[in-house]
């Protein structure tokens, strides 16, 4: 069960009714001025405001006209603030959840390994011990310095299977509000309330620390200034038109002003943003910043780590390849044998290899006296002793070498060395099994790679992604792996300083690299890449380095990762574009009501044979201003996108919000404007 | 139309794809320093003109000390050329005793020579003598097209530089251009023009006793001289106050040709030369391709407006289809005023062989619009790939987002900084021509129009968007000479260069300092038909947007008022 | 800025004296050796004194010359003030100066060659089209007294085909149709109809 409420719809009341009072208060000049599209339409609207009730009061001019174009204009101002407060307020809930979790912490020290009375967890500092128990929260991030937990880390992930935290190795890591469900952990803390790992998260999601990204800085310049060319041409068009000897109306130009002006993508702009980390969340993935998501867009190659991302974690038991002389049945007998006490992956799946042809069953082992000897990093293998003989399997030069060490020992085959090879060189690793003094053969463990990897490969080649598989195994195993797998690329062999060495070398030549990584041994390489995804269960120094945490410790999640990040650029690409766009039609509507009074002949412009002059300028402001709520949809979920090479999904993106925003316009401005005649609104 | 015509549309446009790539090696080679056939000539020249200026060739300068050298330059030249135009009566070389030139036509003219914009706001034959003519008008067509080509060559080597952070010397680039380049092809072209029978004399005039019997005094000079060089480095200032439509300085249809294709000869070269520079010689010929897209449709539309009658022509009794002749020359016809129309818009040249004044409204748009779009259609020499380059820029910025990636271009990113300055470049032009036409339209101006209604508003933005853009064509109808005119004018030429310049050079500059990234296969090329086409629609959308309301108070309102011709 | 001083104006000095002084002096100094009738501006002499340049038009506005097209320059053809009429495609003006012009020639506007009655761009126009220069033919012939079939032979043997066959347009040149006229033997010349 999840404290953690799954992400309201699009549509959801609980989010909508108190968007739509925040979008009241980001009206405030001293919120508004940030982003300069909406804020030169809020001063256009109080302009035209300022006329209407000035004609109001004296009973001069269009008030009714002056009053409607107006309200649009505010409305217009409103919808994009409007846009972003919904944006903000799906994080808003997440946000309330998680501030629920922190606000009960307290923490019992443990000074001289004596725990203390429980104080509030605020007043912790780094570097402190505290005890935790079964069934209290921990209060501050930290590491596991001693004792093995079980701990229930729903209120952060939202995943209810609780997970095993321990001292020592790469699970060492916890997070303030977590609870501990079973035994006991001394914690030491590695960070204090304010800067704990739930408070990062409730700023992220809450978007309060939300900085602009660089793209959309530069985005925002690029609308800024064609902002002002169309200040440049409305502001001269008074001036223009007097050789003419006719007046232009006020409010017809303010109109035009904001019609042209890029309000569409300007309003949505930052709700974009917040969405696209918004998804992320939903992903589980959180990212420390906007500048990470971007980035995971820009991604140009992809480290992954063979186990658990590109094969299934472990290894599994395909043959029996005997020696010369030896029966297939004996050796899988003796494989059998040396694995029953063996709870490795590996080892179950030689005793259901060895049963599935066999039909070898658990035996009585006790009368034999059975003594099993557990795998160590020295020997390289594992065993069984029984009564008069022992029985071996492990690496192959290590039981060749045990082998040849035993008296009596028989020439080694080379035929069994050959076999080892070959299995190698398919990508499988070979598995030496003896009996005594006589070498049986070899099992043949291979790599299960997993489903769908190939074709996610694929796709990602179609982005110009590149992909490095990294694995331990010898160059022989990785290259059978990479190409059953599909990768461009493998580093074998590795260790950590070489995927650090891969990582620079990738940059050096201007590319940009991601990774997920949980270990210590992995944190420089994930402070090195550019976007470094931390896995939950990491190591505390794995969560600092990375710029992304994986709340599910999925690695594959990577590959979404990157998407997310596409896609949020290109939302902002295909708005930007759709807002220009859209300026064509508008100019078409409005100049020709500007102008028709001094030049009759320029009505021809009229192409969508608009009512009359003031039905096309209102027209035109109000598909202005309901463009905006039409689109938060596509603002908050993304535009849709397949991956594929660059030239297609521009083409794609061109054709549909390059020609729709030219399109679009001139069919909506036509409808609304058979709506206000219909209605006699002017 | 005829079938004439379109051939020699069709026939210019491809003699310029074939000459643009052998030019464009030619070009690179010897901004690059790299040895040419004329190297054992004028390598000694060039070491020794850089000994006397205390030029050091070899130091690379970064964007700053560039774009310094590039204003100083031009504020010399500005002052020596305003010295000559009032000091002319004192000065020899003077054979029809003219005065010296009144100040605020003398500050215009050394203005718009400097800027490559060479507007004239006076009759050649009346007003400049000799001297003038070459030791300051000439002296700046070489000088002013040499400054643009070292800007455009300079932010090339920006964009494709590995981390330098230099542009290259202006000083070498300047001297290079004027010694390897305009020079020698002037050189070259001059007395094939004399053979054609355009005039290269000392001599002040040909007198004449006519048929008839009067005299006529028929003005001469150093004509071919200047010709070569005015249409090579799009400088467009002519000898004659009808420029190229004079009979002695476009004699007939094959000076005319070779004439419009020196117009274009650089700058579509340039284009080749960038590719060379950035190391892939497709991007430069999508910018090329791009140009020609809009160039095409330009000439089309001109071409299909001027070969019918004027509403006035049609109003007087004119047969409609019988093609707009009035300000057209016999020897060119429709056909090739059209086309020339378009190029010397196009291109920051500003020659004209036609009266645009007299063109139909739509024919007239055209050139109009040519300049309004930044003159990035082949465009001034140099003057034109930068500003196409700035438009790439944005392209390629929108481009990219919708892909998905931060916009990199040629492997390098484009940051905030690099966006800010392409609207600087992007907003420069329209400021000139937008505020001054707004200043001329309100009443400033409008002592020196001709024409009443839409056509009268035409010839101010018409003067204000040539200003603006750098070209120097006119509606001629509109007299410039009062002080609004003459400084307003000059104004604008300086936005509309050095607001330019600067920006575009700073943008190279940043650029510089960083390394570019291997091709990445999720970036989109730079170099397709798609590409094209975007920037093809971007130039028109930014152009468009801004110059709307302009064209529709004059061309449009006068097109719709008048049936369309 | 001061280390630029030098540079600016040394080179503004030295592109002077190469590409403003060198320069053009060269190019005259060879065009006079090589081209020295083109280099003078194409004069055409008769009897040994100078009618025009072979490349600008003259005032024609005698009945027994070829005319030429509407001038700006000036008074008409002035060589010292080449200008087009720059009068715009809605413009008042140019309607009735076209009217003017058909009067001259007699004959209503829908009939006469459209370059007969728009003003050239430089006002120096050398050449009329062939159609012009046919329609001109019997006015020509008939204050000549020439038989118009001679004329307008005279004028077929002297249109100007187009450069290459396609460059340019087919055109006549007045100044050399109309000394040609005055060329002509007087074979059958009414008395009072010469040549001034």
């Amino acid at each position: 069960m999840s404290d953690r409420p799954r992400a309201p719809g699009l549509l959801d009341p609980a989010i909508l009714v108190p968007a739509a009072r925040d979008a009241f208060a980001k009206l405030l000049p001293t919120r508004l001025w940030r982003n300069p599209v909406m804020f030169a339409t809020a001063v256009v609207a109080a302009h035209v405001t300022w006329v209407f009730l000035r004609d109001l009061a004296t009973g001069t001019g269009q008030p009714v006209f002056a009053g409607q174009i107006a309200l649009w204009l505010w409305v217009t101002a409103w919808f994009a603030c409007f846009a972003e407060a919904v944006a903000e307020g799906r994080g808003k809930a997440q946000a309330a959840s998680l501030r629920r979790a922190r606000s009960e912490l307290t923490a019992r020290r443990l000074v001289n390994g004596a725990a203390q009375p429980a104080v509030a967890a605020s007043d912790l500092t780094p570097g402190e011990l505290v005890e935790v128990v079964a069934g209290e929260l921990v209060p501050a991030d930290g590491e596991v310095i001693e004792g093995v937990a079980t701990v229930d880390e729903s209120a952060i992930t939202g995943e209810s299977a609780p997970v095993i935290r321990e001292a020592g190795g790469d699970r060492s890591a916890v997070t303030a509000g977590t609870r501990v469900l079973s035994d006991r952990i001394v914690v030491k803390v590695t960070a204090v309330q304010g800067s704990t790992f739930l408070d990062r998260m409730i700023a992220l999601v809450e978007g309060a620390s939300r900085r602009k990204t660089p793209n959309e800085i530069a985005l925002t310049v690029l609308l800024s200034g064609l902002s002002l060319v169309f200040v440049l041409a409305v502001a001269t068009i008074p001036a223009l038109a007097a050789w003419s000897g006719g007046g232009v109306g006020v409010i017809a130009l303010a109109a035009l002003f904001v019609a042209l002006i890029p309000t569409t993508i300007g309003g949505l702009l930052s709700a974009i943003g917040i969405a696209g980390m918004d998804r992320l969340v939903r992903f589980n993935v959180l990212a420390t910043s906007g500048r990470a998501v971007e980035a995971a867009g820009d991604v140009d190659v992809l480290l992954l780590d063979k186990t658990g991302t590109i094969t299934l974690g472990d290894r599994q038991a395909v043959a029996f390849l005997p020696a010369p002389g030896v029966a297939e049945r004996d050796l899988a007998d003796a494989a059998w044998l040396a694995s029953l006490s063996d709870e490795t992956p590996e080892g179950r799946s030689i005793v259901v290899l060895a049963k599935e042809k066999f039909g070898m069953r658990g035996r009585d082992m006790a009368p034999a006296h059975a003594r099993f000897v557990p795998f160590t990093a020295q020997t390289r293998m594992s065993g069984v002793d029984l009564e008069g003989s022992s029985v071996r399997k492990g690496a192959v030069d290590a039981v060749m070498a045990h082998v040849a060490a035993m008296p009596g020992a028989r020439t080694l085959a080379p035929e069994v060395r050959a076999a080892a090879e070959g299995v190698a060189r398919g990508g499988g690793t070979p598995l030496a099994v003896a009996r005594d003094q006589t070498l049986l053969g070899i099992v043949h463990l291979k790599d299960v790679v997993k489903g769908g990897v190939n074709e996610r490969f694929a796709e990602l080649r179609r982005m110009g992604i590149r992909t490095v598989m990294i694995t331990g195994d010898n160059p022989l195993t990785a290259a059978a792996i990479a190409a059953e797998a599909g990768v461009d690329d493998f580093l074998a062999e590795a260790k950590p300083e070489d995927k650090l060495d891969l990582i620079r070398r990738e940059q050096a030549a201007g590319r940009l690299v991601a990774m997920c990584g949980d270990g210590t041994n992995d944190a420089p390489a994930l402070a090195q890449a550019d976007v470094g995804v931390a896995m939950q269960t990491g190591t505390p120094a794995a969560r600092e380095a990375g710029n992304m945490i994986d709340l599910d410790s999925d690695p594959t999640k990577l590959i979404e990762v990157v998407s997310i990040g596409k896609q949020l650029l290109m939302t902002r690409g295909a708005l930007t574009t759709f807002s220009i766009a859209n300026g064509v039609a508008k100019y078409f509507a409005i100049i020709p009501a500007l102008f028709a009074g001094i030049y009759p002949g320029l009505s021809a412009l009229n192409l969508m044979q608009l009512g009359s002059a003031e039905s096309a300028v209102l027209s035109a402001i109000i598909f202005n201003a309901i463009v905006i709520p039409m689109l938060i949809p596509l603002a908050l979920r993304g535009v849709r996108w397949r991956p594929a090479p660059a030239a297609r999904l521009l083409a794609g993106n061109l054709a549909l919000y390059g020609v729709g925003g030219l399109v679009a316009p001139f069919v909506g401005i036509k409808l609304i404007d058979l709506a206000v005649n219909a209605l006699n609104l002017v | 139309m005829t079938i004439e015509g379109w051939i020699l549309i069709l026939g210019f446009t491809l003699i310029v794809a074939a000459l643009a790539r052998p030019v464009g090696l030619y070009l690179d080679a010897v901004y690059a320093g790299r040895r040419t056939w004329l190297t054992p000539l004028v390598a000694p020249v060039e070491r020794g003109i850089y000994a006397l200026a205390g030029v050091r060739p070899q130091e690379a300068q970064g964007w700053r000390t560039y774009a310094v050298g590039v204003v100083v330059f031009s504020l010399v030249s500005a002052l020596v050329v305003h010295a000559i135009l009032r000091l002319q009566g004192v000065l020899p070389f003077n054979p029809q005793g003219f005065e010296g030139v009144p100040p605020a036509i003398a500050a215009n003219t050394a203005v718009s020579f400097v800027t490559n914009t060479n507007w004239q706001s006076y009759g050649g034959e009346t007003t400049m003598s000799h001297l003038s003519q070459m030791a300051a008008l000439t002296v700046q067509n070489f000088a002013s097209a040499a400054v643009g080509m070292a800007v455009a060559v300079a932010v090339s080597r920006g964009i494709a530089a590995r981390g330098s952070g230099t542009l290259g010397n202006f000083w070498v680039d300047l001297m290079r251009g004027v010694l390897y380049v305009l020079l020698p092809a002037c050189v070259v072209l001059a007395l094939p023009y004399v053979a054609l029978g355009i005039p290269q004399t000392l001599a002040g005039s040909l007198q004449a006793s006519t048929l008839e019997g009067p005299t006529q005094d028929i003005a001469v000079g150093p004509v071919a001289s200047q010709v070569a060089i005015k249409m090579l480095g799009t400088n467009g200032g002519g000898f004659f106050n009808a420029n190229a439509a004079h009979p002695l300085e476009n004699t007939g249809a094959l000076t005319n040709f070779i004439q419009m294709v020196s117009i274009f000869v650089l700058g579509a070269g340039l284009c080749v030369t960038f590719g060379r520079i950035v190391g892939d010689e497709r991007q430069g010929w999508a910018i090329l391709a791009a140009m020609g897209s809009l160039f095409l449709v330009g000439v089309g539309l001109t071409y299909w407006a001027e070969s019918h009658a004027s509403a006035a022509l049609v109003a007087a009794g004119v047969d409609p289809s019988a093609g707009n002749m009035e300000g057209k020359e016999t020897r060119f016809g429709i056909a090739a005023s059209a086309l020339f129309a378009v190029v010397t818009t196009a291109a920051s040249c500003g020659a004209v062989n036609a009266m645009h004044d007299s063109f139909t409204p739509l024919g007239g748009m055209v050139p109009m619009v040519n300049m309004m779009l930044g003159e990035v259609i082949v465009g001034g020499v140099g003057a034109g790939l930068y500003g196409m380059l700035v438009f790439v820029l944005l392209t390629v910025f929108i481009a990219g987002l919708m892909v998905g990636r931060t916009p990199t271009w040629l492997g390098k990113r484009i940051e905030a900084r690099e966006v800010r300055l392409a609207v600087f470049a992007i907003l420069a032009a329209p400021f000139a021509i937008l505020v001054g036409t707004a200043f001329a339209a309100a009443g400033a101006g409008t002592a020196g129009v001709q024409d009443g209604g839409p056509h009268g508003f035409s010839e101010m933005l018409y003067a204000f968007t040539s200003a603006g853009a750098n070209n120097g064509s006119a509606f001629g109808g509109l007299t410039a000479t009062s002080d609004f005119w003459a400084y307003g004018l000059a104004a604008a030429m300086m936005v509309g260069r050095f607001l330019i310049i600067v920006p575009v050079l700073a943008i190279a500059g940043a650029l510089s300092t960083r390394s570019p990234a291997a091709a990445s296969a999720g970036a989109f090329p730079t170099s397709g038909p798609l590409f094209v086409g975007l920037l093809v629609a971007i130039v028109l959308i930014v152009g468009g947007l801004t110059f709307f309301p302009a064209l529709a108070l004059g061309p449009l309102a006068e097109a719709t008022a008048s049936g369309l011709f | 800025m001061l280390v630029h001083l030098r540079p600016a104006l040394v080179l503004v000095a030295l592109l002077t004296a190469l590409t403003g002084i060198a320069y053009p002096l060269g190019v005259t100094g060879l065009a006079a050796a090589v081209f020295p009738h083109q280099a003078a501006g194409s004069p055409v002499t008769r009897d040994g004194v100078v009618v025009g340049s072979s490349l600008v038009g003259q005032s024609f506005s005698q009945p027994q010359y070829f005319w030429g097209r509407p001038s700006a320059a000036g008074e008409g053809y002035d060589g010292r003030a080449s200008s087009g009429s720059n009068l715009g495609p809605t413009s008042q003006a140019l309607a009735d100066r076209v009217r003017a012009e058909a009067a001259r020639h007699g004959v209503p506007v829908s009939r006469i060659p459209p370059e007969l009655l728009t003003a050239s761009g430089s006002g120096l126009d050398p050449h009329i089209s062939r159609q012009a220069a046919l329609f001109q033919v019997a006015r020509v012939a008939s204050a000549r007294g020439l038989p118009v079939d001679d004329v307008q032979a005279l004028v077929e043997a002297r249109v100007e085909p187009r450069f290459a066959g396609v460059l340019g347009e087919e055109w006549v040149n007045i100044l050399a149709l109309n000394m040609a006229l005055d060329a002509m033997p007087l074979a059958n010349a009414a008395p009072g109809a010469g040549v001034p």
